[in-house]
């Protein structure tokens, strides 16, 4: 565990040394270049601002709503017949939609229902095995001229739903 | 599309919040998600100048040129029309070096700066080029190493194994992975 957490630690560190460590190596203006890039950076975060604004408002409103209760509470039956616990689809559901709101719910499960229990291993290995699909879109678009974004929020979706029954089978398999 | 997911969800808000009597909220909601998106935004203002910063350096020493060639065999496939040199293709190779290493305040701002060079190559078009649509599902879905966040969440929780989920989390991340390009692979070849 603790090697884990100490890798993890790591990873920028190492990163950013080996970053400076071969430009100076290759006789790179280090800070003339960093700080050229740096005001590029500055540049697109402006860029993105307004595209965020709009989008996560959205989102917001949709999440506050309370339209993914009825979401849930409509497609128990299915959850049911599929042998997914009902107890993880509110993190399957909010897992796309925020990052923040499903992490609070994953505590939440670890807590009520034990980390080590079945539902909380799927909770976790769902949680691990997937990304904010809406806030990875919406930031991502935000940066370009495109507004037909063609089959990426599809293909992503579908990555939602599958991540949903491979943490169960995976985990059905692995610990029971 | 975009105009008609930014309608549906905003229009569904309202008319669900009128059954369910969170009108309100959803007010409530829709100024503080604006406030929350330009916070969001000025934190990743530094995340953003110092990643492009530092790109720049890697740019420019040889680093970025190192990993290209580590990681070509993988992105020659999913990237079939990113010449390798390109700016685009080393910032997408930071990128996913950066989330492999779960580096998520790197991944992102490598991540949008890509999508930047990607505009550049597709003429600023309005629709999205494949590269566009596959980088993004590929940011969607997880190539991290070590889940550290879940795991120091689940020895909080008290776990008695808190990393017993690393194995697991590999497989369940790969399924979804394959699954997920699979599926862009075969929209772009339907596309063209």
């Amino acid at each position: 565990m603790n090697v884990i957490t100490l890798l993890s630690n790591l990873a920028m560190p190492v990163v950013i040394f080996f970053i400076i460590a071969s430009g100076l190596m290759n006789n790179v203006n280090l800070f003339e270049a960093f700080t050229r890039g740096a005001k590029e950076g500055l540049k697109t975060a402006y860029n993105i601002a307004a595209p965020l604004v709009g989008l996560m408002v959205a989102i917001g409103m949709f999440r506050a709503s309370g339209a993914l209760d009825l979401i849930v509470h409509a497609i128990s039956p299915v959850c049911n017949f599929l042998k997914i616990p009902p107890e993880i689809m509110p993190l399957a559901l909010m897992r796309p939609i925020s990052g923040s709101a499903s992490l609070a719910i994953a505590k939440d499960i670890l807590t009520t229902y034990g980390a080590d229990s079945l539902i909380g291993k799927i909770a976790s290995i769902l949680m691990s095995s997937s990304e904010t699909t809406f806030y990875t879109i919406t930031v991502y678009f935000a940066a370009v001229s495109a507004t037909n974004y063609r089959y990426s929020l599809k293909s992503s979706l579908l990555g939602d739903l599958v991540v949903v029954f491979a943490s169960v089978a995976v985990c059905r398999i692995l610990f029971s | 599309m975009i105009n008609y997911i930014w309608a549906f969800l905003i229009l569904v808000s309202i008319v669900v919040s009128a059954f369910t009597g969170r009108i309100d909220q959803v007010a409530n909601a829709a100024i503080k998600s604006s406030n929350e998106a330009i916070t969001m935004v000025l934190t990743l203002c530094g995340a953003m100048c110092l990643w492009s910063g530092l790109m720049k350096i890697a740019e420019e020493g040889n680093l970025v040129k190192v990993l290209s060639k580590l990681l070509y065999p993988v992105t020659k496939r999913l990237f079939r029309e990113i010449p390798q040199k390109s700016q685009a293709m080393g910032y997408i190779v930071m990128n996913i070096v950066a989330n492999i290493l779960g580096m998520g305040n790197a991944a992102t701002p490598l991540g949008i700066k890509a999508m930047e060079e990607l505009d550049k190559l597709n003429g600023k078009s309005a629709r999205a080029s494949c590269a566009m649509c596959t980088f993004v599902v590929l940011n969607t879905a997880s190539i991290q190493l070590i889940p550290a966040n879940m795991i120091a969440l689940r020895m909080q929780a008290g776990s008695s194994n808190p990393s017993e989920i690393i194995v697991p989390v590999w497989i369940t991340s790969f399924i979804t992975l394959i699954s997920v390009l699979l599926c862009a692979k075969i929209h772009e070849k339907m596309d063209s």
